[in-house]
């Protein structure tokens, strides 16, 4: 059976109970009572894998037949699925499959990663692989949002740096990299380099304010009020007051 | 910074406050929902215990698993069933409008919003698809989310954003004939870059814009992604505001009409207002365009030849060369006369009843290529039932085109409708990435609803513009 039929196999039973094969995920904590913690993340470090490509799209990181799933468990191991597996299921050259790579935690990528879907699947397969941290040219806009909802980094440099540091990886693929999300700043082997990270992404990780529900929610007075002073939302479509 | 456009208008109108993130949090207008990723939304609010806040601002549809052959319950495939029944039981509980198959409303969201009259302009949409940019043609702010932000409307009726800046894209002159608006934001793509419109909203405006309908506008808006941006939207006008007469909800109640429109003319963009950015495109020069590669930035003109990848910017030559392997094309050729295996006439793009009216003229008394297989998938049911009324259907059939149900089909290759081995498919929709017609060895190659006709009559792509169009009585 191949990987892909055990997949429609499990989904089967997809209520949430796949295995647990995917990495440690940077999941806010709930206590089923609506409170939750969500985790500072100021600072990532790990080993890194390095993507090459421009515009890798997110058909590429998730294609969609993996997304016929209700829950995002499990999907990790169809990151790049069919850039690492051929029809036959043998392993193609591809970052993900090399052995020397397999406890990275950095991804880096080169130019509009991400682009195409709003699918949060992508980045879910990326973290769920065992991705903590990107560090790419640019990232495309939606793909960057569904990062920063899960505590993942999108942080940029320019293309010298980058492939500068994809070259690194590639020589020191158990080397270090430190990504300090507060200063800006990108440590690898005797290097430091400056990277940028959007203003309002590094206030959400730095504060842990990444996870928005909660701080929205607890606006809902002023939300009902804005609802009312809107000429086209009819008052029987605003709820009352809990 | 932008002032006094419909951007800074609707987003001012909607901002509730400034986050300590120094986002902007956003009343939510309408919230549209499909199968593939509001489920794991839903999950997290159960997990926290947390209800939908504005269940009346919010609706749901089926789109890109449903089958689009055979549409009896339970679905063969038992992956698109459970989505199914998972939808299905959350919008039960939740009590959220659902525009499912029995309902005769069903069909692709970003069709059934703006048929049903909720898109409405100077409304906020979302929706966890990226083509939500599709409902910024009514002048509405309209952009796709992820799962995350899904759970966060659903639970506050909100989304925190971030202010974007505005580019202005000036598209003046007239369109020739056998041009229309696909062609419009294929050269537009192709001119700016895929990752040109990062951290911008495109209003389109212009002469060819204006004189567009709301499907062409719509087309034009659906790709804005395709550019990076990640919402585009059209001022409305007298053409926007006949569209929305005529729609369930102001057929309904008339009433809101007078009352809605000083708000739509008031959000319009000021004669003064300041943009981050202009780009003119001259609509005369324009010809179809199709793309010879694996992004949608990676178009030509009918008659252009195919770039040589030494000749674009540095950054663009290795996805140019990948893409060339990939499509098996040749630099200096041109893409008249590649060879294709399948038509696809369908997509939010371009499933629309204008979209099929102009590709059945094409296809009138002439035979689908003995090896094409050519298929019409409508947007949305009402597009399907008013195509068969018109006789569009018979057309397409006596062609030899396959008619089908509404849904996404071979755009994303979500259900059975796909691209097998390395196939060649002329279509209608938005994105040619590798992979994403079903196949990973497919081949797709953009165009117009008129050019996929065109292709399938011929085996190849054709100008249209070399088919004598035949009026249909």
């Amino acid at each position: 059976m191949s990987r892909e039929d055990e997949r429609s196999e499990s989904s089967e039973n997809a209520s949430g109970q796949m295995p647990a094969s995917d990495a440690e995920v940077r999941e806010v904590r709930t206590d089923g009572g609506g409170e939750v913690e969500i985790p500072e993340v100021n600072y990532v470090a790990g080993s890194g894998v390095p993507i090459r490509g421009n515009d890798i799209d997110t058909d590429q990181i998730i294609p969609a037949r993996f997304m016929k799933v209700v829950t995002f468990d499990g999907l990790g191991e169809f990151a790049f699925f069919d850039l690492r597996f051929d029809d036959d299921d043998n392993q193609k050259e591809h970052p993900f499959n090399e052995e020397r790579y397999q406890d990275s935690s950095v991804l880096v990528v080169n130019s509009n990663f991400g682009c195409g879907s709003s699918r949060e699947h992508a980045p879910q397969a990326l973290m769920r692989w065992g991705i903590d941290a990107i560090i790419g040219e640019s990232f495309a806009e939606i793909f960057a949002g569904n990062c920063l909802a899960l505590g993942i980094p999108t942080v940029t440099a320019d293309s010298e740096t980058i492939e500068a540091l994809q070259d690194w990886v590639d020589a020191n693929p158990d080397g270090e990299i430190d990504i300090d999300v507060e200063a800006e700043t990108v440590t690898y082997g005797d290097e430091t380099i400056d990277v940028t990270v959007d203003d309002a992404q590094r206030k959400a990780l730095v504060d842990g304010v990444w996870d928005t529900t909660a701080l929205m929610k607890s606006n809902a007075g002023a939300v009902r009020d804005k609802a009312r002073e809107l000429p086209y939302v009819d008052d029987a479509a605003i709820p009352e007051a809990e | 910074m932008s002032t006094g456009t419909l951007y800074d208008k609707v987003w001012d109108r909607h901002k509730v406050t400034t986050l300590p993130t120094g986002q902007d949090q956003l009343f939510v207008g309408l919230h549209l929902i499909h199968e593939v990723t509001s489920p794991q939304a839903f999950g997290m609010l159960r997990e926290r215990d947390l209800e939908v806040a504005f269940p009346k601002l919010t609706h749901a549809t089926v789109d890109h698993i449903v089958p689009t052959a055979d549409q009896s319950r339970p679905y063969k495939e038992d992956a698109a069933e459970e989505m199914m029944a998972e939808l299905e039981e959350n919008v039960r509980e939740a009590g959220i409008d659902f525009s499912d198959p029995t309902t005769g409303d069903q069909g692709i969201v970003h069709v059934i919003g703006p048929e049903q009259g909720i898109t409405q302009p100077g409304k906020t949409i979302v929706c966890g698809d990226s083509h939500t940019s599709t409902h910024g043609a009514f002048g509405a702010l309209a952009f796709g989310i992820g799962t995350s932000q899904i759970r966060d409307v659903l639970a506050t009726g909100t989304v925190a954003m971030e202010k974007q800046k505005v580019r202005k894209i000036q598209v003046d002159g007239e369109l020739g004939d056998g041009v229309e608006a696909k062609d419009i934001i294929l050269e537009i793509i192709r001119r700016l870059g895929t990752e040109g419109g990062v951290g911008y909203v495109y209003e389109y405006a212009g002469e060819a814009i204006e004189d567009l309908g709301m499907e062409g506008r719509m087309s034009i808006c659906n790709m804005s992604i395709e550019g990076g941006a990640r919402a585009g939207y059209v001022n409305p006008d007298e053409t926007t505001y006949e569209w929305m007469k005529e729609t369930d909800y102001f057929q309904e109640n008339p009433e809101k009409f007078d009352e809605l429109k000083p708000y739509w003319e008031s959000i319009r963009s000021d004669a003064d207002a300041e943009y981050d950015d202009v780009v003119h495109i001259d609509a005369n020069e324009l010809e179809p365009v199709v793309t010879w590669g694996t992004t949608p930035g990676q178009g030509i003109g009918i008659s252009d030849p195919i770039p040589e990848p030494e000749s674009l910017p540095k950054e663009k030559q290795d996805t140019a060369r990948r893409a060339q392997e990939h499509m098996r094309v040749e630099p200096g050729d041109t893409m008249e006369g590649y060879d294709i295996d399948v038509a696809f006439l369908g997509s939010c793009t371009n499933a629309r009843l204008p979209d099929l009216r102009r590709a059945a003229r094409i296809v009138e008394g002439r035979q689908v290529d003995d090896d094409v297989r050519a298929m019409v998938v409508p947007g949305s049911q009402r597009v399907q039932r008013a195509a068969e009324e018109e006789g569009l259907k018979d057309t397409f059939e006596e062609a030899g085109f396959e008619w089908r149900n509404a849904g996404c089909s071979m755009c994303l290759g979500m259900n059975e409708d796909q691209l097998e081995g390395d196939e060649a498919c002329a279509s209608s929709s938005n994105r040619n990435f590798v992979g994403r017609q079903g196949s990973k060895d497919g081949r797709t190659v953009l165009m117009s609803p008129r050019m996929v006709a065109a292709a399938a009559i011929t085996g190849e792509v054709s100008d249209v513009r070399d088919l004598k169009e035949v009026n249909l009585a």
